[in-house]
């Protein structure tokens, strides 16, 4: 039963999951927007979302770090020119600018925004399931 | 937990701005300065920005890497009456771009609104989070 339920919400909470994750790097992003050779990162929410769905742990085969300037070691993947699905890729270079800085404000302004929402959307549906499922339960 | 890390984030950045506009603050203050506690003009300062590991591996905030002087010429001005002169008449003035700091002071204080406003979307959505199966 416990599994049951467990199973219905699991797609929202990874989708919770994985929106927050994406506001944490578009929050980087418009942080740095000042700091030179910054380049913007973003993640691809599909595969993302993919991923986590299908259950893979992107830290499963992590190599130790014991610094957090350690970079990240990528899983080993039949296509090694790109990274794991759902790893953050760099955004591409609309107008560049001259101390190398990739931050684009518009684009990424617009793309919280746009998390944001769908973020409180998939609240929003979770807090509807969760009132379906009390229906059910209560309908005696 | 990520959201909360876009407060360590934002805060950082937050902060670099603030030191940032503290400078642009000094270097209008002292535009005029013709000399300072070791005897030459002031020099502007500028704030150099780095990225900085947080919380999490992906993510970076901001910090403040260093505080460089700008080294461009100083301003020369002819002012035979100024106590400061050369014997040709000349006062060396601080090297103070003004309509830079000015340019340096909206782009520092737009780039901590938008951090204010990155955080209080974090805070929205955490605070929303935490109603899930409230009636």
């Amino acid at each position: 039963m416990l599994n049951r339920l467990d199973e219905a919400l699991s797609f929202h909470q990874n989708a919770l999951r994985v929106r927050g994750q994406r506001q944490e790097l578009i929050a980087a992003n418009i942080a740095n927007a000042d700091t030179p050779n910054f380049k913007a990162r973003d993640i691809d929410f599909k595969a993302a979302m993919q991923s986590a769905v299908a259950g893979i742990n992107k830290d499963a085969f992590q190599t130790a770090k014991t610094s957090p300037l350690h970079l990240d070691g990528t899983r080993a993947n039949n296509n090694s020119t790109s990274a794991a699905p759902g790893e953050p890729l760099f955004r591409p270079i609309i107008q560049g600018s001259v101390d190398g800085n990739t931050v684009d404000m518009d684009v990424e302004r617009n793309q919280f925004a746009d998390n944001g929402i769908r973020y409180e959307a998939s609240l929003t549906l979770i807090n509807a399931q969760l009132k379906q499922m009390l229906a059910a339960l209560q309908s005696s | 937990m990520s959201l909360f890390n876009v407060f360590n984030i934002s805060g950082s950045a937050m902060s670099a701005q603030a030191q940032r506009l503290n400078t642009v603050a000094s270097n209008l203050a002292n535009a005029d300065s013709a000399t300072s506690a070791n005897g030459t003009p002031y020099k502007a300062k500028q704030v150099v920005f780095s990225a900085t590991p947080t919380g999490s591996p992906d993510a970076s905030g901001v910090k403040v890497l260093k505080v460089i002087e700008d080294n461009s010429p100083a301003k020369v001005v002819y002012d035979p009456k100024h106590p400061l002169a050369n014997d040709k008449g000349y006062v060396t003035m601080p090297n103070v771009n003004v309509t830079e700091e000015m340019v340096n002071m909206i782009s520092a204080s737009r780039a901590y609104q938008n951090n204010v406003e990155t955080m209080n979307a974090a805070k929205t959505m955490l605070l929303k989070t935490l109603t899930i199966g409230q009636q």
